[in-house]
């Protein structure tokens, strides 16, 4: 039956290649602007490809992004790991060991999830600038602490959602040999929450490497992530637009790889974002 | 049924997350309420009353006018141009076409970079210089006979915030193709087969069956992309800095905290930005808890 809604279909490749092109085009603008030498940087030669393969974009790029490329894998990485540890043991106790009044805290938590979080930054800056820049935990530390309290929300959501789908008859059979409920999560839940852990991962590693506002307002030079340091860069008038295009695909390509190479469970974090896991 | 023992454990391992969530969300929000009832302005706070002085004066605020216009701009061309081209690409790639995961990964992969590297090249490519010194896609249309679609972009008067909204969606169309592709696979076969045999076409179909049967997707891409544009923020930061024309409420909170100091008027802005998206999500999340107890 599939095979009669084939026939005839192949028209249909000329607007999904024209789709294509159009979500390419920033892609190849990036691309062929980095290889490009200096001397062939025009704005009105911007769509031509490269003569040769030049690195000096990149080179300048990365000369004054390094410092705060290592910043967001500093700050990343910490967040993504403790985000994933936290939201795993919530959604276990959230789906399969709930006590009294668990239902209802639920939606509470994932309100959290949406908050615009202009609502809640005032006393975040201040709460950072009383308790943890005087204990020299300021800017990357604070950015890692905002980032695990703020994805409390959807970590814990994507790991009930998996937890829910498994069946209670697991745990049941694991009691009756008479494991307790640590012994449960870590030898039978945690070993088969592999694929979940990688969804939160990623998905907290690409939202805390992308995010602005938590780094715009919580670090300061020296501890700027890439995001703040781009746009900075794209701001001024000092640096030209060829090595900002090469800064770009420097910022977006540690994204852009977990996305190539996992891309199935990055997919399925964004349909978890939508309530829809 | 449950051991003592664990019930308390399970409540004691939960409790931090649970406390954390207390104070960072719910008490920060209150904090935040009482700033925007206060008079803080400055670096020294100052939690004297206001009434909602700092409310009523916003709306009267000509800059806060204009962050309502463009937000109220920027939300109605994203929502519907995501919502309308993610669908026409999840209806696309449902064909059965070869290379239909090649093509749902590249609409897809926006979405893993960030706002502030999208703002900053759709920023050349939106150069809306004329003449001689004519580049970004204004170059490119000149080049393919298309003077007509040449425009300025983001700096268009009133209107430039529609500009932005085009860089939303070429980022954020793949998710909602993602959902409605999701929503069409979870549709059975035998519907359409169904259909076919009664002679419907395939426009039929899609229009009088797949539609009306998506609707819960549509639903949540509205809620979804709705409350993002609400927070709209550093897509405009990395495209236009702080324009003036090009403002919205996110951007205007940022700059008078943190430039001006306006703390009231700053968390005013924040908690008005909090009502609209609770107004769309509360009602969303209920929606959503209840149809999953229901299932």
């Amino acid at each position: 039956m599939k095979t009669k809604f084939r026939i005839g279909k192949n028209w249909l490749y000329i607007p999904l290649i024209a789709l294509a092109i159009f979500y390419l085009l920033p892609m190849y603008v990036m691309l062929v602007t980095g290889f490009k030498s200096f001397e062939e940087i025009d704005l009105q030669t911007m769509w031509n490809l490269p003569r040769g393969l030049a690195l000096d974009n990149y080179i300048e790029a990365y000369g004054s992004l390094a410092p705060s490329l290592w910043n967001s894998f500093l700050m990343v990485i910490p967040a993504a790991a403790i985000s994933s540890m936290l939201g795993s043991l919530n959604g276990f106790i959230l789906a399969k060991w709930k006590f009294r009044g668990a239902d209802f805290i639920f939606p509470f938590i994932l309100f959290g999830m949406f908050i615009p979080y202009q609502s809640i930054l005032i006393p975040l800056v201040v709460f950072v600038n009383a308790t943890l820049r005087p204990l020299g935990l300021g800017g990357i530390p604070a950015l890692v602490i905002a980032h695990v309290i703020y994805g409390i929300p959807i970590t814990t959501l994507t790991f009930r959602n998996y937890y829910a789908s498994l069946p209670q008859e697991l745990l049941e059979a694991a009691k009756i040999d008479g494991a307790d409920m640590l012994g449960i999560y870590r030898w039978i839940l945690l070993p088969i929450s592999i694929p979940s852990f990688v969804v939160v991962l990623i998905w907290q590693f690409t939202s805390a490497w992308n995010d602005f506002l938590f780094a715009v307002v919580l670090t300061s030079n020296r501890s700027w992530p890439i995001t703040v340091a781009l746009n900075n860069m794209a701001g001024s008038q000092i640096i030209s637009w060829n090595v900002q295009m090469a800064g770009s695909l420097l910022a977006a390509l540690p994204t852009l790889l977990v996305y190539i190479f996992l891309g199935r469970y990055f997919l399925r974090g964004l349909l978890a974002g939508s309530l829809k896991g | 049924m449950f051991k003592d023992k664990d019930r308390y454990l399970s409540i004691v391992l939960i409790s931090p997350s649970i406390i954390a969530v207390l104070i960072f969300i719910y008490g920060f929000i209150a904090w935040s309420v009482r700033v925007s009832l206060s008079e803080w302005k400055g670096l020294t706070p100052d939690y004297t009353f206001a009434k909602l002085n700092n409310y009523i004066n916003l709306f009267s605020d000509p800059r806060f006018q204009v962050d309502i216009r463009n937000t109220l701009i920027f939300t109605g061309v994203f929502v519907v141009g995501s919502i309308v081209l993610g669908f026409f690409m999840a209806v696309m790639l449902d064909q059965g076409l070869k290379g239909e995961g090649f093509f749902r990964s590249l609409f897809l992969f926006p979405m893993a970079i960030s706002y502030i590297v999208t703002g900053v090249v759709w920023r050349w490519l939106m150069n809306p210089a004329e003449g001689d010194r004519i580049s970004g896609l204004n170059l490119l249309f000149s080049n393919l006979n298309l003077d007509f679609l040449i425009n300025k972009w983001h700096t268009t008067e009133t209107w430039g915030i529609a500009a932005i909204a085009l860089a939303a969606i070429w980022q954020m169309s793949g998710y909602t193709m993602a959902l409605y592709l999701a929503g069409l696979r979870s549709i059975p076969i035998e519907l359409r087969e169904a259909a076919q045999i009664d002679g419907a076409t395939e426009l039929q179909i899609y229009r009088h069956i797949m539609l009306p049967l998506l609707a819960p997707v549509t639903l949540s891409a509205l809620i979804i992309l709705g409350h993002m544009s609400l927070k709209v923020f550093d897509l405009i930061v990395a495209v236009a800095g702080k324009q003036l024309p090009l403002d919205v409420p996110a951007i205007y909170m940022w700059q008078t905290t943190f430039d001006g100091l306006f703390y009231g008027r700053g968390a005013a802005i924040g908690i008005l930005l909090l009502i609209s998206v609770a107004v769309l999500i509360i009602p969303y999340i209920r929606y959503t808890l209840k149809t999953e107890t229901q299932a």
